[in-house]
């Protein structure tokens, strides 16, 4: 009851007028840090203005490499800087590093064992009408198969904050993705609390666990609230980090909860959803919804057009919570009465 | 050439003799592994692991080591050979190649000893070694790094991303080495995909370039020993050499890629390497007699 208290007095807090994309808070941090750090190196392949590394650029060239447009080139790079001690982060779209230089992500970063950081701006949908060549739904499910690899996808200015600050002298190779626009805050500044690794429980409820990642836990926290409003006590957790996954709080919301739903900007194979089942269908099976982007080339439109096309904003995320919550009840009673 | 030298370099290539018999021992047992390639680039790789590269089998990670890459990761049977020659891998280890649960893979891991990066898919290691080159020069640091590349492997084209890098930061301590064996698994490299005028192309690029014959110790040695590593270029090295050479059947032909060879070939690879091996013993107790 307390932790429910505290979650709701976090959600009347939350401001929504953040204008600060989070991959600026990245680099901004980055470049605080770097500062003081000169093993700290920034690599970028013609995409200073689109990751906001300008800044970073012009304060400390000598820690910055420009690569030009040649992802696969920037990624063995990264991997020989980080092999001779650099804090290696290269910078880019999403898209294209998750794809033009997959097999150098797969061989010289994760095979070769070389923690280099690499931060995949504008990805998911986030370039929304330049359409499929610049969207990356498909990050998630590729690279989650390479061991080693670890992938974390912050949802708010503050959480990539700490993130930037665990990141640099974390011991191991990680995908970053961040989005490209400015999203609303979920957390308060001063009370977060970030381990990579440990997903965060955002509001508690024993009905239905509403998993999300990235820009989706907002909407997934929006719609938690409104569930609660509604009477459906919906546990809402954040799970910033896909890999190393948190066992233990999917397993705890298969046994405490009756169903799980996972939302994410990530095709419906393989991401987020793809993860949790493997997870709660082998320990304690639950039925589970995947919220995502379908098998089909996405629709045209703005990010946010997007989202409420396939259902990833806060009103489809509370359509299909509400529909599997009641399903479920339905079932469970069903069965116990034949019993 | 004075005598010291001369006798430097017949042991060098007493030393690559028995590299490659090394070669031939682990392919005959193991039936698996690249053998064309690797005893074209034994030579190369004898001048730098007893010759040129600043390591120690002791510490095998000193901070100012070179850093050599082998790119073509399918000649590794060369590359074990050579480490387990120089005191990087106990040959108790290197009898375990091909053998299930060996830490010595088809292709370089960094799981042994002295080896800087996990190779095999092809075009990779330049970049990387662009990566060591800049870390190097960020940090004032001389050690040099070293990319073995195969002529085939110029096919990939991140091959040439990595090149405009090199060239862009001025990375004169990095060295490129093109086994020039002229044959890839298909045939003849200028056949499946022209890569000439190498030399005009990497040129171009703003390499300083060498011919060398790949498979001449001394000559091989000389390149290296050369080298302007203050002129703000990059190096390559074109190594022309011969696939499968010091076999004699085996010499410039494509099959011997990644061939197997039987009990009565390994017979023969093995007493020509050993004839070899005893003609340039003579020559050295000759040179001593002087």
């Amino acid at each position: 009851m307390k932790e429910l208290i505290i979650c709701i007095q976090k959600l009347v807090n939350m401001k929504d007028d953040n204008t600060i994309p989070c991959r600026k808070m990245f680099t901004d941090t980055l470049l605080e840090l770097a500062r003081q750090d000169k093993d700290i190196v920034a690599v970028t392949t013609d995409a200073r203005g689109s990751v906001t590394l300008t800044s970073f650029a012009k304060e400390l060239p000598d820690q910055f490499i420009e690569l030009g447009i040649a992802e696969q080139n920037a990624i063995g790079v990264a991997a020989g800087l980080a092999s001779a001690g650099k804090k290696t982060f290269v910078c880019g779209p999403a898209s294209f590093y998750s794809t033009r230089s997959l097999e150098q992500v797969k061989v010289d970063v994760a095979y070769s064992e070389n923690p280099v950081k690499i931060l995949g701006v504008s990805g998911g949908v986030s370039y929304g009408a330049l359409g499929f060549t610049h969207h990356s739904l498909h990050d998630i499910a590729v690279l989650r198969t390479f061991p080693g690899m670890h992938i974390i996808l912050p949802c708010d200015i503050y959480q990539t904050k700490k993130l930037v600050h665990e990141l640099v002298d974390y011991p191991y190779p990680v995908y970053i993705r961040i989005g490209r626009n400015a999203v609303p805050n979920v957390y308060d500044k001063e009370n977060i609390k970030f381990q990579i690794g440990k997903a965060s429980v955002l509001l508690e409820g024993n009905d239905i666990t509403i998993i999300g990642t990235g820009e989706t836990v907002y909407h997934c926290l929006q719609a938690g609230k409104e569930l609660h409003a509604q009477g459906i006590k919906a546990r809402v957790i954040d799970m910033h980090t896909l890999k190393p996954m948190d066992r233990n709080i999917i397993v705890k919301a298969a046994k405490e909860t009756k169903c799980i739903l996972t939302v994410e900007e990530h095709s419906i194979f393989g991401g987020l959803g793809g993860a949790v089942a493997e997870i709660s269908a082998q320990v304690h099976p639950v039925p589970m919804r995947i919220l995502g982007i379908p098998d089909e080339f996405v629709v045209h439109g703005s990010p946010l057009q997007i989202f409420k096309h396939y259902g990833i904003d806060s009103k489809g995320i509370y359509n299909v919570a509400s529909g599997l919550f009641h399903e479920t009840r339905i079932s469970n009673e069903t069965m116990s009465s034949t019993r | 050439m004075t005598k010291d030298t001369s006798l430097k370099i017949l042991e060098l290539q007493i030393q690559a003799e028995k590299i490659r018999k090394e070669v031939v021992e682990m392919i005959f047992s193991s039936k698996s592994g690249h053998i064309g390639g690797s005893l074209s680039s034994v030579d190369i790789n004898t001048a730098l692991y007893f010759h040129v590269l600043n390591i120690d089998p002791e510490n095998a990670m000193k901070e100012d080591r070179d850093r050599f890459i082998l790119s073509k990761g399918h000649s590794v049977e060369a590359l074990y050979s050579v480490l387990a020659a120089r005191g990087f891998i106990k040959d108790s280890v290197l009898k375990t190649y091909g053998k299930f649960n060996s830490i010595l893979e088809g292709h370089p891991t960094k799981n042994v000893s002295g080896v800087e990066h996990n190779s095999g898919a092809l075009g990779h290691g330049l970049s990387v070694g662009v990566g060591i080159a800049i870390a190097a020069k960020m940090d004032n640091k001389s050690y040099r790094t070293y990319v073995l590349m195969g002529d085939g492997e110029l096919g990939e084209g991140s091959v040439y991303e990595a090149a405009m890098s090199a060239n862009h930061y001025k990375l004169d301590n990095l060295i490129a080495i093109i086994d020039r064996n002229e044959l890839q698994i298909s045939g003849n490299t200028e056949e499946v995909m022209r890569l000439e005028p190498i030399r005009d192309r990497w040129e171009a690029f703003g390499w300083e370039v060498f011919d060398v014959d790949g498979n001449d110790i001394r000559a091989l040695v000389d390149i290296f020993d050369s080298l302007n590593v203050n002129n703000r270029k990059p190096k390559l090295i074109i190594a022309h050499t011969i696939k499968g050479c010091g076999i004699s059947f085996m010499e410039r032909l494509a099959n011997w890629h990644h061939g197997m060879v039987n009990e009565k070939q390994y017979e023969e690879a093995t007493s020509e390497i050993n004839e070899r091996i005893d003609n340039l013993y003579t020559k050295i107790s000759e040179y001593e007699r002087r």
